[in-house]
């Protein structure tokens, strides 16, 4: 099977501080990692691998030069080749306009690579949160697509995915080629071993510029053909006048926490 | 493509006995005030197997209009029935905007959706409003984990298409339905649904975990301690009449079901009262509490990113506050 992971590479949002002067993000000093659910996406693919040594994995990622640190990563960890879509006029792009560029970058790919027959994703990168990417490139490429995915097994006519529903968990079968997007298994994903990881850092990384896509149709990349756009960002306003309870006892304490709830109304 | 209406449609989602999941009637009320602003009909669309009652609630709470769309293909949720029927409904009658409840399936319908309509989509929206100088929807979501909030507009993009959290709005009252009821015959051919449903594993008390719909959680984190912890906390959220749910590092130790999971990778929730006990507050975690509307805190560590957010933050040991609490609750009723 030959699999095309995509991946993003973001900023830990868990290390993420407000400036208590400005109320702004301070971006500074955050360190940047591969998206965790993109990570899933991958060990997903590993493990069809794992089953079938002759399965190929490619991962591609859209962003600055600095995203080649995240694709050396997933080289370390199982792909056996990535890619970089990188161009100026690509910044600013949307969901719609990403997925689109990705969609397109995939089947460029496809001419080096080979036929893809599954497009695996993370369900949502943890800056954006959008879960929008995976399924835009279902349909930019008329692909059917499962959101949600668990874990994948490779079946005899495609695959069969365990999708996490509202109510519980669902087997679905879907033919190929096809778009799967994962979110946090009950296993961990592999680390790279030092062999992978020395070999990650020598591999070179194709980059895929404006250049790569002759008959991109421009209108539809980028901040101009993003359909949406950012009106205004601000800091959530933080809970003014919260009361901290702290009695001698905490005997006391819960006394006063009951007439609280009880003023609200709660109780 | 361009908007043949000032209408607002909300898509009505329903459970496979045909009957209306609450976020879609939620969302008919910040959809009465936007489609009044926008001088247009609310309408609300309805796509099923013998939806009969979500049609009917639909009407009791609020739509002008009511769009039906019926047949067995849509008993159960697939991207491909369900996107054909809503395209071809848009194509033919051009709203100028869209709700979609974002739920696990509203989030998997609606980027592909949008996308085939060539329009703008905004993701898992806190808050709705119109933009007073263009007359645009105002869509304001959470980003970077919670830490930042943006509001995004969609121009020159008919319809604009938002999902929106689950219990962030609270629907109104039931009044005496008088909705025009338009039923569309759109049906999608077996061979054209590409995803098999094999089989069905449904959580044994997710009919109990209704946490987007819960007007009280308690919520507990790796201060419970353990599966006995949460019995505690199962005999005071009955007392309080709450669903019980718990962070993401007491789910991944094994203590309770992924159902009750609230967060980054559970579910986001919007009660009138949440309360975390023994939960630090991981932004992951605050991400999928920014909808509540008073946040209670019981934490031992004085400095718990929890207290924070903390409308009412106890310092305190929960196995001897909650006890007390749950006395002092007794006490009252009787």
């Amino acid at each position: 099977m030959n699999i095309v992971v995509c991946v993003k590479q973001v900023p830990d949002t868990t290390e993420i501080r407000i400036d208590p002067e400005t109320n702004r993000l301070i971006r500074e000093g955050v360190p940047t990692i591969l998206n965790p659910f993109d990570g899933y996406a991958l060990e997903a693919a590993a493990r069809i691998k794992d089953k079938a040594p002759e399965t190929k994995i490619v991962v591609v990622s859209m962003g600055p030069e600095q995203a080649k640190a995240a694709l050396k990563e997933c080289l370390a960890i199982a792909a056996d080749k990535a890619y970089l879509v990188s161009g100026r006029s690509f910044g600013g792009s949307d969901t719609l306009a990403t997925s689109y560029i990705l969609s397109q970058a995939i089947q460029k790919i496809e001419e080096t690579e080979g036929k893809f027959d599954a497009v695996f994703c993370g369900k949502q990168a943890i800056d954006g949160d959008t879960a929008q990417v995976g399924p835009e490139i279902a349909e930019h490429l008329g692909y059917p697509q499962v959101t949600y995915g668990l874990e994948a097994e490779a079946v005899e006519n495609g695959l069969q995915i365990k999708k996490e529903v509202d109510d519980g968990i669902e087997m679905i079968g879907v033919g190929l080629p096809c778009v799967v997007t994962f979110t946090k298994p009950s296993w961990d994903p592999r680390y790279p071993t030092i062999k992978r990881k020395m070999a990650a850092n020598r591999a070179e990384i194709p980059v895929l510029g404006e250049d790569a896509f002759p008959d991109m149709d421009t209108g539809m990349i980028g901040l101009s053909g993003s359909p949406t756009h950012v009106k205004s960002t601000f800091v959530p306003p933080k809970k003014s006048g919260g009361i901290k309870i702290k009695e001698e006892s905490d005997d006391l304490s819960a006394q006063k926490l009951f007439s609280f709830l009880s003023k609200g109304g709660f109780v | 493509m361009e908007a043949k209406t000032r209408d607002l449609w909300v898509l009505i989602e329903t459970n496979e006995d045909g009957s209306a999941k609450n976020v879609g009637l939620e969302l008919l009320t910040p959809g009465r005030a936007m489609a009044d602003k926008q001088g247009g009909a609310l309408v609300a669309v309805v796509i099923g197997h013998q939806i009969d009652g979500a049609v009917k609630a639909a009407s009791e709470h609020g739509a002008d209009k009511v769009i039906a769309v019926e047949g067995a293909e849509y008993q159960h949720y697939t991207t491909d029935a369900y996107s054909t029927a809503l395209v071809s409904l848009v194509e033919k009658y051009g709203p100028t905007s869209m709700l979609i409840g974002a739920t696990n399936n509203g989030r998997d319908l609606a980027p592909r959706v949008s996308c085939r309509l060539k329009t703008g989509l905004t993701a898992d929206c806190t808050a709705l409003d119109i933009d007073a100088e263009t007359g645009n929807v105002a869509w304001t979501r959470p980003a970077f984990g919670g830490n930042l909030m943006a509001t995004i507009l969609c121009p020159n993009h008919r319809p604009q298409i938002g999902t929106v959290r689950p219990g962030v709005f609270k629907k109104t009252p039931p009044c005496e339905g008088k909705a025009e009821v338009v039923r569309e015959d759109i049906h999608v051919d077996a061979k054209d649904i590409r995803t098999q449903v094999l089989e069905v594993i449904r959580d044994l008390d997710s009919e109990k975990v209704d946490l987007e719909g819960a007007d009280i959680i308690l919520s507990g984190g790796r201060g419970v301690g353990g599966p006995e912890g949460f019995a505690l906390l199962h005999e005071v959220a009955e007392l309080l009449g709450a669903t019980v749910g718990a962070s993401r590092a007491a789910v991944d130790a094994g203590w309770i079901a992924h159902s009750h999971q609230v967060g980054q990778t559970g579910k986001s929730v919007g009660p009138k009262l949440y309360i975390a006990c023994g939960i630090s507050g991981a932004i992951q975690h605050l991400a999928g509490i920014s909808g509540a509307k008073i946040v209670v805190a019981i934490n031992k560590d004085p400095d718990a990113p929890i207290f924070d957010v903390a409308d009412c933050g106890v310092v305190g040991n929960l196995f001897e506050v909650l006890p007390v609490l749950a006395e002092e609750i007794r006490k009252s009723r009787t």
